[in-house]
């Protein structure tokens, strides 16, 4: 799956979770300071990303996932 | 060899009575607000609570387990000296020694009662009614008296803005007794001693903390199949429960396991139990709160199915399928 896939089917996945429109979710942006995305929607669109994309992604490694380019990266690499 | 006798049971039971108790003290978000960096919007976005409950300085565990009891115990049109055994499910007593269950049933005019205390924290009550449901099977007991009862202020930091705006007091309760037809489905229950540290009073100095991301992944992606599980166990269809009362946790987590059950054949008019969000999370007493609440304001009546499920520290988990009284 390319990295653009990735960043389909999350922004998808956020849209769902948050109300964000999925063409908002671009690689630059940050979950919490530029889509207003709390901790629990957070841990929402990781256990949904990882029936999805078929990867784990532990409480401890979604603090480290800043961006949705963060968030595709660990996806890709992961998967 | 000498045979030993055991004592005949009923083929079912059910719940006869609910009761339930509050402090008169009502804490709004704003008046939270005042005293930590917090807010009602906040609040309201994260847990869904708008008001709770706060017992006053004075106002024991005991005292509203009391109150609680013997309101259910009236509701099931029993008296004192029908009920035969206690169980208090609590974890936040204020002493270890001596339990809760023994001077409530005392105070109740149940005399000599063989009564206990239950940890099970916030699956406490579904731990609870199920006990009680096979101590009557069993026939070691007629009439059993289950309670939940919290006092969470005595062991969570007033300036702690994780937990302060969450927990609340109260207590909430049922009589279990004999029934020619099963009111009360098997229990499915269960724990898991791995995650310990996720919600914990790392000493008797300290207070209640969790580890609020992971408990809420726990919450929303392990107990829609606990809850399933329980209504396997009835041998009945999702689509048959009019009712879901789930531990009051956090308004997110009850609309995200709830959503899973209508994915998988829950109804679309499915009374969906709401109380945290003017009673906060009491625990072991938020369960039968709920259900008490939700009989005064007609939401639901006599005969109809419930669906139940406690899920907390420990971790530990419960669900049972009753028929309401």
């Amino acid at each position: 799956m390319s990295n653009e896939d990735i960043q389909k089917g999350l922004a998808e996945i956020v849209e769902e979770v948050a109300g964000v429109e999925a063409a908002d979710v671009t690689a630059d942006k940050s979950f919490v300071d530029d889509l207003d995305i709390d901790s629990l929607s957070m841990v929402e669109i990781a256990v949904q990303a990882e029936d999805k994309f078929g990867v784990k992604i532990p409480d401890d490694e979604l603090a480290n996932l800043k961006t949705v380019g963060d968030a595709v990266q660990y996806i890709a690499s992961n998967a | 060899m000498t045979a030993l006798a055991s004592r005949p049971g009923p083929a079912g039971t059910r719940i006869l009575g609910l009761g339930s108790f509050q402090p008169e003290t009502i804490v709004s978000n704003d008046d939270l607000a005042q005293t930590m960096d917090t807010s009602d919007q906040w609040i309201r976005e994260r847990v869904g609570i708008v008001n709770r409950r706060f017992a006053k300085p004075d106002e024991k565990l005991v005292d509203m387990a009391i109150e609680a009891g013997a309101k259910a115990i009236a509701d099931a049109g029993l008296s004192p000296t029908d009920i035969d055994a206690v169980l208090v499910a609590t974890c936040t007593m204020p002493s270890m020694i001596p339990n809760a269950a023994a001077q409530v049933a005392h105070r109740l005019g149940v005399t000599s009662a063989p009564a206990f205390d239950l940890n099970a924290a916030c699956a406490g009550f579904c731990y609870g009614l199920g006990t009680a449901s096979d101590l009557v099977r069993a026939g070691s007991a007629r009439y059993v008296l289950v309670i939940g009862a919290e006092k969470l202020t005595d062991w969570v930091d007033p300036t702690d803005r994780s937990t302060a705006i969450i927990f609340a007091d109260g207590a909430g309760a049922a009589v279990v007794g004999p029934s020619e037809e099963t009111g009360i489905g098997p229990v499915a229950w269960g724990s898991a001693g791995d995650l310990a540290d996720m919600i914990q009073v790392a000493d008797r100095n300290s207070f209640v903390f969790q580890e609020g991301q992971s408990v809420f992944r726990w919450a929303t992606t392990q107990i829609a199949p606990i809850a399933l599980r329980a209504v396997e166990l009835a041998g009945i269809e999702l689509s048959d429960v009019d009712v879901f009362v789930p531990h009051q946790a956090n308004l997110r987590i009850i609309e995200l396991i709830a959503k899973r059950l209508r994915a998988k054949g829950a109804r679309e008019d499915l009374v969906i139990a709401r109380d945290i969000v003017d009673s906060g999370n009491t625990s072991s007493a938020s369960i039968p709160l709920a259900l008490d609440h939700m009989r005064a304001a007609g939401e639901v009546k006599s005969g109809d199915v419930a669906l139940l499920v406690g899920f907390g520290a420990g971790l530990s988990y419960a669900g049972q399928v009753v028929r309401l009284p």
